[in-house]
């Protein structure tokens, strides 16, 4: 693998010269959109995060008081707490389900084709109608105890966990599976061998080996987690709100996405605030996923 | 010996028992659509579970209001999803193979500058960005059906570099070298001898930005001008998201019909789709 890298990485001046000439065709359609859709808006949501605005034209330069009142706003260190604890719950549910599944159906079972392409199946939905199909079972379902997704705290966050683990459990048990069948087989039939039960064989032979598939999953679904903003909005919204004497609201099934966004366009008083969520949501997803595979991959059996 | 031989097949019945179950519980949500859309709006609340009954049976009213539902036919929504969708996957295929097959190449300053920053906007929340993107949209008139993929290009360049850059590096250059003897210039050596070799990897950034701008909510919500132009999810929620007068059975005959082609799609396609998912991830 290394010395494929290394061979394709000298380049030869034959192929690198000609082309270099056609930089304009190959190189500039990707750099222009990458920098109108990507980088400009990236580096202008920056800027405007020290300023107060309602449009981009009018701002007025504020420094650090957008982070403060972001800091200090009541609804969004509660849709921190919320987030972080619904991202954390659905990484367990999710790797400990996909890779049980993923297991059992490389273990030659029947019908294993069947079963893999049902549960992947949810992943080809949209997160909006997903969210309106859940919303409908959910309150079919709630309709017995008088009560909706909307009217309750509790089965607003279940209901979320549910939903979540229902779509992304199909897509880690692929990942799973891809990563099971790598897994080599004299190693397995060695450890028969030598006498090793399956649990054995699963904690000190196959774990070990499918360790990038971990590090993926739980990398994809912790950011996937964090990120969430189609399903919330579309099975709670929110709700329930509980009103403070003040008047300001906590959403209390409001993630942090979603927190954004409705700062952002709700009211848009506050869109200063709102783009330096955005910056502190970024630098927080941005530190996971990095933290998260650097620690991971240590853990990856060396080859 | 024949006693753990039938512990073995005993325990494999037990887990595809099991499966069925999960089975079940996975298809029933979409088997409450079906049954849904063909009721009556007022018992899709208070008989969610039961089949329609002589009552509560709406023939096939819903999907007939459902198709001019909130003053926008859905037919447009449709049209504006697919065009968005095949326009924004043929953008995205064409240029970031391209960019990458040169940056793989060329490897200079610049490019890795590119790649980089590909790398990098991978981790960057759309959150981040929506609200100067939507602006840069609107000025620069990027927001129709038809001007829309190039947003998705950008924003959609970072894993479609990423996937075709470490394809392209596994790539021997010998083949290429023998072409530039041959005297093709890069133009031809790319599209004859380049490109059909990466056509795994293109099928799979195909599978993966389809399933993404299909189902993307959020992006074009923003950026389109909403009183002219829809998608399939902008529809839907818009429906959905004015509480109270909710049609609920016409909303889950829309939802029934948007879910028909992504079924069929995934049903005739599912080899490649399951292949792309897998590709996507383990390149991570």
């Amino acid at each position: 693998m290394k010395r494929q890298h290394d061979s394709a990485a000298v380049n030869s001046d034959m192929i690198r010269r000609p082309i270099q000439r056609w930089s304009p065709l190959f190189l500039l359609p990707v750099v222009a959109a990458f920098a109108i859709g990507f980088v400009w808006p990236f580096l202008h949501g920056l800027f405007l995060s020290f300023c107060n605005f309602k449009t981009t034209s009018n701002w007025k330069w504020v420094g650090l008081e957008n982070y403060v009142k972001a800091f200090s706003d009541e609804s969004f260190m509660y849709s921190f707490g919320f987030t972080a604890l619904f991202a954390v719950v659905s990484l367990v549910l999710i790797n400990v389900f996909a890779f049980a599944v993923a297991y059992a159906l490389t273990q030659k079972i029947k019908g294993a084709n069947i079963f893999r392409t049902v549960f992947f199946m949810p992943n080809l939905i949209g997160g909006i109608v997903l969210g309106y199909i859940w919303s409908m079972i959910f309150d079919g379902f709630l309709s017995y105890y008088q009560t909706s997704i909307l009217m309750d705290k509790e089965w607003g966050f279940w209901g979320l966990i549910i939903l979540t683990c229902w779509q992304q459990i199909g897509y880690m048990m692929i990942i799973y599976i891809a990563g099971l069948q790598a897994v080599p087989e004299d190693m397995l039939e060695a450890a028969k061998i030598d006498g090793a039960s399956g649990w054995q064989t699963l904690f000190k032979v196959t774990i070990p080996n499918v360790m990038p598939s971990i590090t993926i999953c739980t990398f994809l679904s912790l950011t996937n987690g964090f990120k969430l903003f189609d399903q919330n909005l579309a099975l709670t919204g929110g709700y329930p709100y509980i009103i403070n004497p003040d008047g300001t609201a906590v959403h209390t099934t409001e993630m942090l996405a979603l927190n954004i966004y409705n700062t952002f366009y709700v009211g848009a008083n506050s869109r200063g605030v709102a783009q330096a969520k955005a910056v502190l949501f970024f630098i927080l997803v941005a530190t996971l996923a990095i933290a998260q595979l650097s620690a991971t991959r240590k853990k990856e059996v060396q080859q | 010996m024949k006693g753990s031989f039938q512990k073995e097949k005993f325990g494999k019945n037990l887990t595809t028992f099991v499966f069925i179950l999960l089975s079940i519980f996975y298809v029933f949500p979409v088997a409450m659509v079906v049954v849904n859309s063909f009721k009556k709006n007022t018992f899709v609340k208070t008989e969610t579970f039961k089949f329609p009954t002589a009552e509560s049976f709406a023939e096939f009213d819903n999907f007939i209001t459902g198709m001019t539902f909130g003053g926008y036919p859905f037919s447009k929504s449709v049209l504006y999803s697919v065009v968005i969708t095949l326009l924004g996957t043929a953008l995205i295929l064409l240029f970031t193979s391209m960019a990458a097959w040169y940056i793989s190449r060329v490897d200079s300053l610049v490019c890795r500058i590119v790649y980089y920053g590909c790398v990098f906007s991978m981790v960057v929340p759309f959150q981040m960005v929506m609200f100067t993107l939507s602006k840069t949209a609107d000025t620069l008139k990027l927001n129709t059906p038809w001007s829309i993929p190039v947003i998705y290009l950008g924003f959609g360049a970072g894993l479609a570099v990423f996937m075709f850059v470490g394809f392209v590096k596994g790539i021997p250059l010998d083949i290429e070298e023998a072409a530039a003897i041959d005297g093709c210039n890069p133009f031809r050596t790319y599209f004859s001898v380049v490109l059909p070799m990466m056509k795994p990897t293109i099928v799979s950034v195909a599978i993966l930005e389809i399933m993404w701008i299909w189902n993307d909510y959020l992006l074009p919500y923003l950026v389109l001008d909403r009183t002219q132009y829809m998608t399939i999810p902008i529809h839907i929620q818009y429906l959905k998201g004015s509480y109270g007068t909710v049609d609920l059975g016409a909303t889950m005959a829309l939802i029934l019909l948007s879910i028909i082609p992504v079924i069929i799609f995934y049903l005739t396609c599912q080899k490649h789709i399951i292949k792309g998912v897998a590709a996507g991830a383990v390149k991570g």
